[in-house]
């Protein structure tokens, strides 16, 4: 009786029951249910396992592996003591080189559009005449900005002769701000580092307005969940709106904030446009397999440590500003 | 005589409020005008942003050769053609003379279908069962879901290649033909993939509907149960038909998202046009696409190039965007209320 009342606890009898139909118990309810779960879970289960789980554990032999690929029977193996990631990080010229660059253009471009989905879903969320229509043009990115039409995109340096021809214009003409701005802060000396990435995002607002359309319905769905009882209350205790902001709206929105970092940070890294990316379908297209595998092995590593990284701080900040 | 009268008395009334209450309205009223201009402007200028490359495209597209190189013309052009339209029609369905209108359009739009359907059709399924039912190891198969959503498909793709390049299980078809399947030009490796929720974004998917199903109380199951309702009743006759938004809103992300998408197509769709690749092999078309009448080799220039690619994009876009403009609400619905309970 004590055992049925703790639903997450299983005996092995019944656990053996649930995935192995001839086996085990399923004459509870309890039993039964969990049989019909796992049968609702199967095609996942059976797809993880064929899919992930296998091709995976053949990649982590591809990246150690010399690979040379059979027609018709397959592919072949040979030991080659870890020569392939050797050749990513000291034979291979440009694989370092473009993994140190995007992560650099990751972090700031993590931040960008964090800061960006979370003012636009704030300015999103107060009622305006437009609002759908504002709210659907800014999701329209999603479906604008995916797959194949990214890469296009960047690929296209000019992207828009028009653009540029129109920058020449306004260069010509001495009116291109961001451009002049910069020169004269550069010339009062003002600390330039920073200011270079600044002037750096805005010169990119495009690439990061496109790039944060499910970060701002996500930031939109959390600050419709916040109780408007909440400003009331605050207002009526003489909050201003600014206060409100920092009291109210930003702790309700920070666990959404971890979401939307990994969720960035994923997406960054699984552009098509990634200069790492196409490093590797390059390697891949040469049949480098090995090398390919490796250094894709790399790459998710850096990947995942930024995701472990990014979301230790931020848990931390989200659970400091709680206490 | 009277209108004119009261709105004086009005007026004079407003002062007297104004200066009751030291100008708290008006200075109120003020700050929430300025605001809602500066709003107004900064949302202005970033949709502007967002939309102003399609409607250069558009103009771009109806340009002819020589308006390309005319610095006067900025946007709309001066001699309205059509031409362009039938180069990227031909460039894409390049490979067909027989049909040569937008076979691979054709082609990706039954791909899509297909293949959405049979993801919403599994990521329903497995959503389901992850929210309703408990079951041992629950908690690592949905690791497992979050692991995929995680491990970038390029980690696998060599393998997943190689795999399907001779295709087994369990080495049946060894002993049956003699030697293993190669899938690599045939469209069933990706079906299976999308009926096993491996496809494009699956995991995004299962997340999606899980957080729905796990919003519905418990009670209208137990009712359902005590009133003599398979499970399989259940599913369809109760939970289903509340679930058809978010379930349309899985197969919409997922058309689209599938429509677009290069690196599945480009990995897994080798025998048959898909639009994607074509575009993205546009530019290497294009030099013996205009050369084909003449035996010299053309050089395109840049413009041209990027005019023709534009349009391979416009042609892309234009049907999604169609499909938003009637699907919005779905779209942004079922995400706000994923994202709601993350």
């Amino acid at each position: 009786m004590a055992k049925n009342l703790s639903p997450d606890r299983w005996s092995l009898k019944e656990g053996v029951g649930a995935f192995i139909p001839w086996m085990g118990s399923y004459k509870t309810m309890r039993a039964r249910n969990a049989r019909t779960g796992v049968l609702f879970i199967l095609p996942f289960i059976i797809g993880f396992c064929l899919f992930m789980v296998v091709p995976l554990i053949e990649s982590i032999q591809f990246s150690l592996n010399d690979v040379t690929l059979v027609p018709g029977e397959g592919y072949s193996l040979s030991w080659n003591s870890f020569y392939n990631y050797r050749y990513a990080f000291t034979i291979d010229a440009t694989f370092t080189q473009y993994l140190i660059d995007e992560s650099g253009k990751m972090v700031i471009n993590t931040i960008a559009t964090l800061v960006m989905s979370f003012v636009l879903a704030v300015i999103l969320n107060q009622n305006f005449k437009g609002r759908t229509l504002a709210r659907a043009i800014f999701f329209l990115p999603v479906i604008l900005s995916s797959g194949v039409l990214a890469g296009i995109e960047s690929q296209s340096q000019t992207f828009n002769m028009l653009s540029a021809m129109s920058e020449e214009a306004a260069n010509a003409s001495g009116i291109n701000i961001s451009a002049s701005l910069q020169s004269l802060l550069s010339i009062s000396g003002v600390g330039s580092g920073i200011f270079d990435i600044i002037f750096d995002m805005i010169d990119a607002i495009y690439d990061i307005v496109m790039a944060s359309g499910i970060q701002i319905i996500v930031f939109l769905s959390g600050l419709s969940a916040i109780s408007p009882s909440l400003y009331e209350a605050a207002d009526v205790e003489g909050c201003t709106a600014w206060e409100a902001f920092w009291k109210i709206t930003f702790p309700m929105l920070s666990p959404l904030l971890l979401v939307n970092t990994i969720y960035t940070i994923i997406d960054f890294f699984m552009k098509n446009s990634n200069t790492v990316m196409e490093h590797i379908n390059t390697l891949q297209n040469n049949s480098q397999y090995g090398q390919a595998a490796a250094q894709s092995w790399i790459y998710f590593a850096v990947a995942l440590a930024f995701i472990g990284i990014s979301s230790f701080i931020i848990s931390k900040g989200v659970s400091s500003s709680e206490n | 005589m009277k209108t004119k009268d009261t709105s004086r008395a009005n007026k004079a009334e407003h002062l007297s409020r104004t200066r009751r209450n030291s100008g708290y309205v008006l200075k109120s009223r003020i700050r929430k005008g300025t605001v809602s201009v500066l709003r107004a402007l900064l949302l202005f200028g970033l949709c502007f942003m967002i939309i102003q490359p399609i409607i250069s495209r558009i103009g771009v597209s109806l340009m002819t050769e020589s308006d390309l190189y005319d610095s006067t013309i900025v946007l709309l052009p001066r001699h309205v053609t059509l031409e362009n339209y039938k180069i990227v029609f031909d460039l894409t369905s390049f490979l067909r003379k027989d049909f040569p209108f937008l076979d691979s359009m054709l082609n990706t739009l039954w791909v899509s279908l297909v293949v959405s359907v049979l993801q919403a059709l599994s990521c329903t399924l497995v959503g389901y069962g992850f929210a309703r039912y408990s079951f041992p190891l629950k908690k690592f198969w949905f690791g497992c879901v979050v692991a995929m959503i995680i491990i970038p498909p390029q980690t696998i793709s060599t393998a997943l290649y190689a795999n399907f390049n001779a295709f087994d299980i369990f080495g049946i078809f060894t002993a049956l033909t003699g030697k293993p399947l190669n899938l690599l030009k045939s469209t069933i490796p990706y079906m299976l993939m999308s009926l096993t929720c491996m496809g494009l974004k699956d995991g995004l998917y299962i997340y999606m509907l899980r957080t729905y199903f796990q919003g519905i109380p418990k009670s209208v199951e137990e009712a359902a149960f005590v009133d003599g309702c398979s499970t399989m009743h259940t599913l369809v006759r109760i939970m289903l038909p509340d679930a058809v938004p978010t379930i349309m809103s899985c197969f919409l992300f997922s058309f689209v998202w599938q429509w677009t998408d290069l690196f599945y197509t480009r990995n897994f769709f080798k025998g048959i046009n898909m639009y994607s690749t074509k575009l993205s092999t546009m530019y290497s078309q294009m030099a013996r696409y205009f050369s084909k009448d003449a035996n010299v080799s053309v050089v395109v220039s840049q413009a041209r190039e990027q005019q023709l690619i534009n349009i391979g994009v416009l042609i892309c876009i234009i049907p999604l965007i169609i499909l938003y403009v009637f699907t919005q609400k779905t779209f942004v619905q079922s995400i706000a209320m994923s994202g709601s309970k993350e």
